[in-house]
């Protein structure tokens, strides 16, 4: 568990001085610990569990454009935790329902718990959709296809610099659109 | 797109650096006071007699009370703009203004007055207190709310009352150096009403505003 934690700070850290791979690493070790807290969450508030992948998407786009907050001299994990109930409280409020998240849901999700299958997400394809022209192909293009950015730029005969812009901006108006809804 | 996909995706945007909240906030922040100062220079002004009341002990305190209340309050927001953070611990930042009034109130109390304390308590400019203050911070809340929503609040109702505060503070300063009223009983009764008024409306918008 404290192993766990320091080496998602040292992640992050990594991250935040540019290394991209490592944020790759971090996003993708703590999308289990999210996942299995999400449909925690959802089972104990009477909700199917099958919308738990949005909410592990929204976690994880709010802790993508909020990293600035994050403390680098912080512990990594009582911050995402605080992002992570954030979410879920939302997501159930906005079901009509008022419930008490706990956030030992997400702390003491041990290391060794069996994996647990993903379901299928919906919200953040269906609000894709509804992005500019520019802003959805650059994100299909990274997302779908799996091109790098450099690709993508000859793709669209655009600079790099500028799929960067139409990329992040992409990502911030998803989150706002999820808001929303 | 499945998970998966999308954390590819947010690995390729890990090059863009978004600016720390106390900066942003600061530059909505300068933003928006030329507003309140043209309207302050517009409909109120310096009180005539300025000079003379830079000596009264009891004119300065006013500006160490307001400025006291911006700044704690800029302090406890940027705290606040962090998901995990609460109030605890910072919420005491808040009671310097407060200790600076009644200071000041106990130390009039121990002078010799003029005026009976319900005339210096109710002075000559309640309404145009209530009315300015709240006027004057309406910029400046604006700016406020839109630099902190660039954090991450847990509590946005919080977060928007605290910037209320702030801007409210800022307000009270510029207003202070208009008002003749200089008694500390009539700083805590009227600037403390007019605060809390803008602090509700922030409290409000922000639940709005400042959801992440």
């Amino acid at each position: 568990m404290r192993e766990r934690d320091e080496e998602w700070t040292d992640l992050m850290r990594s991250a935040i001085s540019g290394d991209s791979a490592a944020y790759h690493r971090l996003l993708k070790a703590v999308t289990p610990v999210l996942r299995a807290a999400a449909r925690r969450g959802l089972a104990r508030a009477g909700q199917p569990v099958d919308q738990s992948e949005d909410i592990v998407q929204d976690i994880l786009l709010a802790v993508h454009l909020k990293r600035h907050t994050w403390d680098a001299n912080a512990p990594f994990a009582p911050w995402l935790f605080a992002i992570a109930r954030n979410k879920l409280i939302d997501t159930l409020r906005r079901r009509g329902r008022r419930i008490f998240v706990d956030i030992d849901d997400f702390a003491e999700t041990l290391p060794g718990e069996a994996p647990v299958e993903t379901a299928p997400a919906g919200e953040v394809a269906a609000q894709l959709n509804t992005l500019p022209a520019r802003q959805r192909d650059v994100l299909q293009s990274i997302a779908v296809e799996s091109a790098s950015i450099k690709d993508t730029a000859k793709r669209f005969a655009m600079s790099e610099g500028a799929v960067r812009v139409a990329l992040h901006r992409g990502l911030a108006s998803l989150t706002a659109k999820l808001r929303e809804n | 797109m499945d998970t998966d996909q999308l954390i590819k995706t947010l690995a390729a945007d890990n090059s863009h650096r978004a600016r720390p909240v106390g900066f942003v906030l600061m530059l909505a922040l300068l933003a928006a006071a030329p507003v309140s100062l043209v309207m302050f220079f517009g409909e109120l002004g310096f009180r005539p007699d300025i000079m003379t009341a830079m000596r009264n002990p009891f004119f300065d305190l006013k500006f160490a009370v307001t400025l006291a209340l911006a700044v704690s309050a800029i302090a406890v927001s940027l705290h606040l703009s962090r998901p995990e953070a609460s109030l605890r611990g910072f919420g005491w930042y808040l009671f310097i203004p407060a200790g600076l009034l009644v200071a000041g109130i106990s130390g009039e109390m121990m002078m010799p007055q003029r005026m009976p304390m319900m005339t210096r308590l109710v002075g000559n400019n309640s309404k145009i207190c209530m009315t300015a203050i709240p006027l004057l911070s309406l910029p400046l809340l604006a700016a406020a709310l839109i630099g902190l929503r660039h954090g991450a609040p847990a509590r946005p109702a919080v977060a928007g009352a605290i910037a209320g505060m702030l801007s409210a503070g800022f307000a009270a300063t510029l207003y202070a150096s208009h008002c003749t009223d200089d008694s500390p009983l009539f700083v805590a009764t009227w600037y403390t009403l007019a605060t809390a008024l803008v602090t509700a409306i922030g409290a409000l918008a922000g639940s709005k505003m400042l959801k992440y």
